[in-house]
């Protein structure tokens, strides 16, 4: 299986879109990727059943940032409820290389921490076990 | 010449008298036939034998051929291959002995790994001999591995861990270690190469220090054994720990080596068959070492393939594995030196074994894994290397790290150059 790194991904790694933090978020998670040290924290801005503001704050490889950085960009404008849906298909169709089994981790790393900062904002039920890698 | 004792006869022992140590490496990786394979479309280039080494057609031979022909249960059956299988086990235990000097087979106790021997000792041992308030000294080189179980010892028993820094080379800080001695620990457990700086710390050294102050010694040569000559009794060692699967031979066995008299007095670690002499509803007796700390049946076949692993590393003889290593690695620093924005962490040649980690500019060292294993077919180690504390005394998150053995070639490592040139291009 191969894993190229695309010039888009390289561009979302050198200039993440929504980096940064919310003074007042409505949800907020971190995590890190224990097998890399990477680091990932997301802050969503809520009003109503709409997201109004994300950004994101991390380091790591540039899988990980890139996929963090395009997820910011699929959650813009969506409502709480399509921020819900958003799944693992939709990172790696915006990443649209094949990822390496190993890799997987760091692609999904941002996909867990929102999920992660809905539930405990009480916007959707804690994921299981099922659905952690 | 050297015969194996499947007769097989190895190129490594062909060339092994003729050749200098690194022109012999060419002939050596003709033994092991995953070194012909292509990943990526591209040769493998395999520099992670820190983490696990390739195998030889000897063992992999040695093992295949004990299940073809011998296998079947060991000290149980009276037949004849039953027989068989137990004396080319215990004739595997003798060739460990022997190749770590140790004075007697019945020292040899068959762990899964290096980890299952250092948890025998913490649990064994340290809960009958460790109490409240003592001291247990430790280094911040140590693999988790030689970490967690002092922890979870500590833990059971209220004893204290104390660590001997390292410098900013890698180096351990002896003047800190000696200070450490003062405060009379039970027991020292270091390291005898790290897997990450490379840094081989002066055990024998180290160890008369420790007795001096009155501490036993649980030296992890998981990095050592498979790269250095090892004498248990010239180090006067008291627990020593190694893996079969680093050193040639197969996963899923390891050796822990004790003095003797620290072994008879100890309690079986794990229950079952085999580890008894009489057993009864309400209690039993135990049999005599090394079965003693064998509860089970054991991994026959790999006790046979670690055996064969010996022979093999006895033909190239450990002195050469040395030199070669110390050539490679000579060389390799010099060539990664030479790749603009390439940081190297650890000591020089003299004090480092086959093993070296690097970052490359900030380029994540996940990120250059992946592209040297597609661009160029090269295999390297990229994480904290079960080592997250000595990393974060490091200030880094991850590192790179190529390592290497008996079968790497200068060329391996220009391949390795090429592919970070390939990775400064892509990400700079």
């Amino acid at each position: 299986m191969s894993m190229d790194y695309r010039e888009y991904i390289l561009d979302h790694y050198r200039n993440p879109r929504n980096y940064g933090k919310l003074e007042h978020p409505d949800a907020h998670a971190e995590d890190l990727n224990p097998l890399c040290g990477d680091q990932l924290a997301i802050d969503l801005q809520v009003a109503g059943d709409q997201v109004t503001a994300v950004r994101f704050q991390g380091r790591g490889c540039a899988i990980s940032q890139a996929a963090a950085s395009m997820l910011s960009e699929m959650i813009e404008g969506k409502t709480v409820e399509e921020v819900v849906q958003l799944g693992k298909d939709d990172v790696l169709d915006a990443l649209g290389i094949p990822i390496s089994p190993a890799r997987l981790k760091c692609a999904f790393l941002s996909l867990r921490v929102l999920h992660r900062g809905l539930a405990l904002a009480g916007l959707e039920k804690p994921a299981t076990d099922d659905d952690e890698e | 010449m050297p015969i194996s004792d499947n007769g097989y006869v190895t190129a490594a022992q062909q060339t092994a008298e003729t050749a200098s140590p690194v022109r012999a490496a060419a002939e050596i990786r003709k033994d092991f036939p995953i070194l012909s394979r292509q990943v990526h479309g591209k040769p493998l280039v395999y520099l992670d034998s820190a983490a696990s080494s390739q195998k030889p057609y000897a063992v992999i031979e040695a093992m295949s051929t004990y299940y073809e022909t011998t296998h079947a249960n060991v000290h149980r059956g009276v037949y004849e291959i039953s027989e068989e299988a137990t004396a080319k086990m215990e004739k595997a235990r003798v060739k460990v002995a022997r190749f770590i000097n140790a004075r007697q087979s019945k020292q040899i106790i068959f762990t899964r790994n290096t980890t299952e021997g250092i948890n025998l000792v913490a649990y064994s041992w340290g809960n009958k001999n460790i109490s409240a308030g003592d001291l247990i000294v430790l280094t911040e080189l140590e693999h988790h591995s030689n970490l967690v179980p002092w922890q979870l010892l500590a833990q059971r028993t209220g004893a204290r861990l104390e660590f001997v820094p390292v410098n900013d080379d890698g180096l351990l800080r002896l003047d800190i270690y000696e200070q450490l001695l003062q405060q009379q620990p039970k027991l020292v457990a270091f390291t005898q190469m790290s897997n990450v700086l490379g840094t081989i710390n002066p055990a024998r050294q180290m160890i008369a220090r420790a007795h001096a102050a009155g501490a036993l010694v649980l030296l992890d040569t998981a990095q050592g054994v498979p790269h250095l000559p090892v004498d248990v009794q010239a180090l006067d060692v008291d627990f020593l720990c190694f893996s079969s699967h680093k050193m040639l031979g197969p996963t899923g066995i390891g050796i822990l080596y004790g003095k003797r008299d620290l072994l008879e007095a100890m309690p079986p670690f794990m229950g079952g068959g085999e580890m008894i002499r009489t057993v009864g509803w309400r209690e039993s007796t135990w049999n005599d070492l090394p079965w003693k700390f064998e509860a089970g049946t054991p991994a026959i076949a790999e006790a046979i393939g670690l055996g064969a692993a010996v022979d093999y590393l006895n033909a190239l003889g450990m002195e050469h594995v040395r030199q070669h290593e110390q050539a490679i690695t000579t060389y390799a620093l010099e060539q990664l030196k030479a790749v603009p924005g390439l940081t190297i962490y650890g000591p020089g040649a003299g004090e480092r074994g086959g093993v070296i980690s690097f970052t490359l500019g900030d380029i994540h060292p996940h990120d250059l894994a992946s592209i040297l294993d597609q661009e160029v077919g090269v295999a390297i180690r990229a994480g904290h290397h079960c080592a997250q504390p000595l990393m974060e005394r490091l200030g880094l998150a991850a590192t790179a790290r190529a390592s290497f053995y008996v079968y790497t070639v200068p060329e391996d490592i220009d391949v390795l150059v090429q592919g970070l040139h390939k990775a400064l291009q892509i990400f700079l």
